[in-house]
């Protein structure tokens, strides 16, 4: 068993955990965020995806030991059911989730984009957000919830 | 072309809130992590499970060799078939002539007869533990041969896979109107084709999970479970287990998608279940994506042998299909095996005013998954079939394919409507929706353009897909032929609690379907109270008496109906205790907006208010006017009612890769009045990216031995965001259906409509190739081995 201290949405916390351990389960089991979701263990769903010193990440091909020392975003730290964040307030505009498995990954992914990607066109957001998956939405409304946080990032009106 | 569109049935002078894009109320949680998925469930001394499955399709079990698990550290039981004797096999019954139930033991005993078959179950400490235990054991097999096509499985020579299950003929059934062989033999044209859809999973995002918790003082047990049908597995809990429904609850909590997967009954479901009577502590189970792909039921697995007949006009004469379903190694529980294959050959004659039909049809075991109910359940085989051959039989005569359509086409004049299978369509838009979807397609300027491409050698088609499907359907319908149980009425309970909030308690249960917003609309709108105010009560069997959940696009026709029935006979009470309150007839009083009111008066109270002369304040009413405000109340539309689309795909296929790009989509659709207009959408663009994984990529590849070859999300491919394109959905309200609400369902349509509308357009793409795309799906490398096979042959 080995202590890991790191910080997540800005919060100091430690853990301990098998050296064996997924960094997925750290989050949910040790730590009890239970938000980052767990689809496919194998990094293709993107259930699962965090934020790792501020890169996208799939937790479920991470190590719990490779969190050591780490700022983690998971989506809890994006914003709380009574204040959202304004990329799940668009995201409930657009009625861009339905079973909403997948979306704590699409939001941090979302998270991502806005800060290092231009998304120019439609096909840019959907090239941007191909690396998770969903099964519900056929992905139309998510892309509308994309394009409307560009639009309001780069103050184009809609 | 919507002259008979009418305003909806229930004049209202309060504020609308159905057919309002109405934001979710679900959505705070699940988009914060706050949401509670099986998987989150965490409860004191709680274990967890893994199961060892077998590796072998068809196998005799030897021995099983435990004995280095069971002293690991950590491990607490391993438990075989021989540990579980006290509860029976699963079977699915019907009364359907010709049928023959498999059994099928929680764990294997003696035999198996599917790759992902659960042999053996760990219990530990952990899940690692569970895992690390659940591979040292040692399973001996001798492997059965078997025939895993299921054509080989129907011949004399096949070895059988179940004893009471002769030549593994698990069902037969046939359709017949009129003399449709006859007919073929005697009409100037037919086109016939051999369809096949490959086998495909569910694929629910969220792996099935289980827990279950013990009350030890009760003898009491709760399952979690991520499912759909609680009331279903609650009522085969307590048969299996031997326990009173009142001691047994089955919740589902937030489920992270369904789309069939989720819609049967698991023997983890059992297996969980009993283990925590058994062991006195909470059990949990969540499976992994390999257990996803290899145990959750799967769907579309058919051979469809089919002609149609025509006459010089291209109208339709006679239609005959031979149909073979392969059904897995068991019949699912509690819809039985014939629930998918049957379902091809009874909408196969689809929206068609076709006057002959015979469809004969038959289910097959084969040592592979056990197939199940999958989103649009039969139809999306059966439209793929009859939509190309009406596209070839359109070719046949050169007619435009939207003509053909529009020359065989169920007319509004013709409604209700009975086909060859016995369905019956009542009123729905197939022709308007045609006529929409090739209106805004433009089908003229689209041929020039491929005209034109063609010349610069790029490869560009266009498809139609239309069909008509039967949903919200009631008990005079089964959804299954035979099926014992009644899947055709949802109870509604809808109460004003002393505080005046407004609880409304269904036994459906959501897996994405939007339903805590959308029957809250309804019961706000009835009510006159706003939708935010109504909590929807439902995946829980506590709180309802009989249920089955949410699956065949039931939920919004039956559950809706239920809620405004229910809600009618409630805000009567309200009327009448306001009424006395007031001093005033109770026909004046209105209500909205979370007010009671009489108009033109200063009468006005809100349903706190109410709720207070009702069960606090022991002032202001007389005894016999403290009405309970709560109102309870079952609906049941005997029949069904019909949805029809019309989908157009656009393709453009590379001629050197063969990449096949789906460059547009387009839906008309008749799905009565919406609810949500936002939520039908969302429904739509789901189910047609369903329907384009069905066409272009997704397959369950099986080797001859039955070994599963796409096992992982690496192998087994659904569409991303990049291979689809923009979806268009138009929306048309056509006269509407005889229920409460005015709904028709639509959660499955996107994926019965979208295989046919892709597979003819590239059909169409590589008209010029003269190939035919029968098999789906269509991926580029199938595409070139059909081009270098009419190579060959030319």
């Amino acid at each position: 068993m080995i202590d890991i201290t790191l910080t997540v949405n800005g919060e100091e916390m430690t853990g301990r955990a098998e050296s064996r351990m997924l960094a997925s389960d750290f989050l949910r089991d040790v730590l009890g965020l239970t938000g980052t979701h767990v689809g496919c263990e194998h990094g293709v769903c993107g259930a699962c995806t965090i934020r790792l010193n501020g890169t996208t990440a799939r937790s479920c091909l991470l190590f719990a030991a490779q969190l050591e020392g780490a700022e983690i975003v998971t989506v809890e730290g994006l914003g709380s059911p009574r204040k959202m964040h304004s990329i799940q307030e668009a995201f409930r505009r657009h009625h861009a989730l339905q079973c909403g498995f997948c979306t704590p990954g699409f939001l941090m992914t979302v998270a991502e984009i806005l800060e290092t990607e231009t998304l120019e066109t439609d096909a840019e957001i959907r090239e941007a957000l191909s690396g998770n998956l969903c099964r519900c939405t056929g992905y139309e409304h998510i892309v509308r919830a994309v394009r409307d946080l560009v639009n309001e990032r780069d103050g184009v009106a809609a | 072309m919507n002259e008979s569109v009418r305003t909806a049935p229930t004049e209202v002078t309060r504020p609308k809130y159905v057919g309002e894009k109405v934001q979710r109320l679900e959505d705070p949680r699940l988009l914060t992590g706050a949401g509670r998925y099986v998987a989150d469930i965490k409860l004191e001394r709680m274990v967890h499970l893994a199961f060892v499955r077998s590796d072998q399709s068809h196998a005799r079990i030897l021995g099983i060799d435990a004995d280095d698990a069971r002293a690991m550290t950590g491990v607490i039981a391993v438990l075989t078939a021989e540990d579980f004797t006290n509860i029976a096999d699963l079977t699915a019954p019907s009364r359907m002539k010709n049928y023959h139930a498999t059994h099928c033991p929680i764990l294997a005993r003696d035999v198996v007869r599917y790759v992902g078959e659960p042999v053996a179950v760990v219990v530990a400490r952990d899940r690692y533990l569970a895992e690390d235990a659940a591979a040292l054991i040692v399973v001996d097999y001798e492997g059965i041969e078997a025939a895993s096509d299921p054509v080989a499985a129907l011949k004399p020579e096949a070895v059988q896979l179940h004893d009471n299950v002769p030549g593994n003929l698990v069902f037969e059934r046939s359709f017949a109107t009129g003399d449709a062989p006859g007919e073929i033999d005697a009409a100037p044209h037919s086109v016939r084709g051999t369809f096949r859809l490959r086998r495909k999973s569910p694929l629910a995002i969220e792996n099935r999970a289980y827990v279950a918790e013990y009350d030890r003082g009760r003898d009491a047990l709760t399952l979690h479970g991520s499912t759909q049908i609680p009331g279903v597995v609650r009522d085969e809990l307590a048969r299996l287990l031997d326990m009173p429904g009142n001691r047994i609850r089955v919740t589902a909590p937030d489920v992270g998608g369904g789309f069939g997967g989720k819609g049967s009954l698991y023997p983890e479901e059992v297996i969980v279940t009993a283990l925590a009577r058994r062991l006195e502590r909470p059990v949990k189970y969540v499976s992994d994506r390999l257990e996803d792909l290899t145990s959750t039921s799967q769907g579309f697995d058919e051979v469809v042998e089919a002609t149609l007949a025509f006459d010089d006009e291209g109208r339709f004469l006679a239609l005959q299909a031979d149909i073979i379903g392969d059904i897995g190694a068991y019949s699912i529980i509690p819809w039985t095996a014939a629930l998918e294959p049957v379902q091809v050959a009874s909408f196969l004659p689809g929206p068609y005013r076709t006057p002959a039909y015979l469809g004969r049809v038959r289910g097959v075991c084969t040592p592979k998954p056990p197939t199940g109910p999958y989103r649009g359940v039969g139809r999306p085989m059966a439209v793929f079939a009859m939509e190309r051959l009406v596209d070839m039989a359109a070719a046949k005569l050169g007619l435009d394919p939207a003509e053909s359509r529009r020359r065989n086409l169920v007319r509004p004049q013709d409604f209700p409507f009975r086909i060859g299978s016995g369905i019956r369509w009542d009123h729905s838009g197939f022709m308007e929706c045609l006529e929409k979807a090739v209106e805004v397609v433009d089908l003229d300027g689209f041929r020039d353009r491929q005209a034109k491409a063609r010349e610069q050698g790029r490869w560009l088609g266009i498809g139609i897909g239309t069909y008509a499907e039967l949903t919200g359907i009631g008990s005079r319908i089964a959804v299954a032929p035979g099926m014992p149980i009644n899947t055709g009425a949802e109870t509604a309970s809808v109460r004003i609690d002393a505080t005046g909030a407004v609880t409304a308690t269904f036994a459906t249960a959501s897996h994405g379907q939007s339903l805590e917003t959308t029957l809250a609309q309804i019961v706000a709108e009835e009510l006159g109270v706003r939708p935010g105010d109504v909590t929807v009560v439902q995946g829980d069997t506590a709180v309802t008496a009989h249920g089955t959940g949410t699956y065949a696009s039931r939920s919004a026709v039956i559950g809706g109906g239920a809620a405004i029935v229910t809600t009618r006979v409630l805000v009567k009470k309200v009327k009448r205790v306001a009424a006395r309150l007031f001093d005033v007839d109770p026909d004046s009083i209105q209500t909205g907006d979370g007010d009671i009111f009489v108009p033109g008066t200063n009468h006005r109270i809100g349903f706190g208010e109410l709720a207070r002369a009702v069960y606090s304040d022991m002032t202001t009413l007389p005894m016999e006017a403290r009405e309970t405000l709560e109102a309870q109340e079952s609906y049941d539309p005997f029949l069904g009612t019909t949805t029809a689309a019309t989908h157009i795909a656009e393709v453009e296929i590379d001629p050197e890769t063969l990449a096949i790009r789906l460059t547009r989509f387009l839906v008309a659709e008749d799905c009565g009045r919406m609810i949500n207009p936002m939520v039908v959408d969302g429904q739509v663009h789901g189910g047609v990216v369903q329907g384009i994984g069905v066409a272009l990529m997704e397959e369950l590849h099986f080797d001859e031995a039955g070994q599963l070859l796409s096992a992982s999300l690496a192998d087994y491919l659904i569409p991303t965001s990049a291979e689809v394109p923009m979806l268009e959905v138009h929306h048309l309200e056509t006269e509407l259906p005889d229920n409460p609400g005015g709904f028709r369902g639509m959660g499955e349509g996107g994926t019965i409509g979208a295989p046919a509308a892709i597979a003819n357009a590239v059909a169409d793409a590589i008209a010029h190739l003269g190939i035919g795309i029968n098999n789906l799906p269509i991926t580029p490398s199938k595409l070139h081995a059909l081009i270098a096979e009419t190579q060959k042959t030319e």
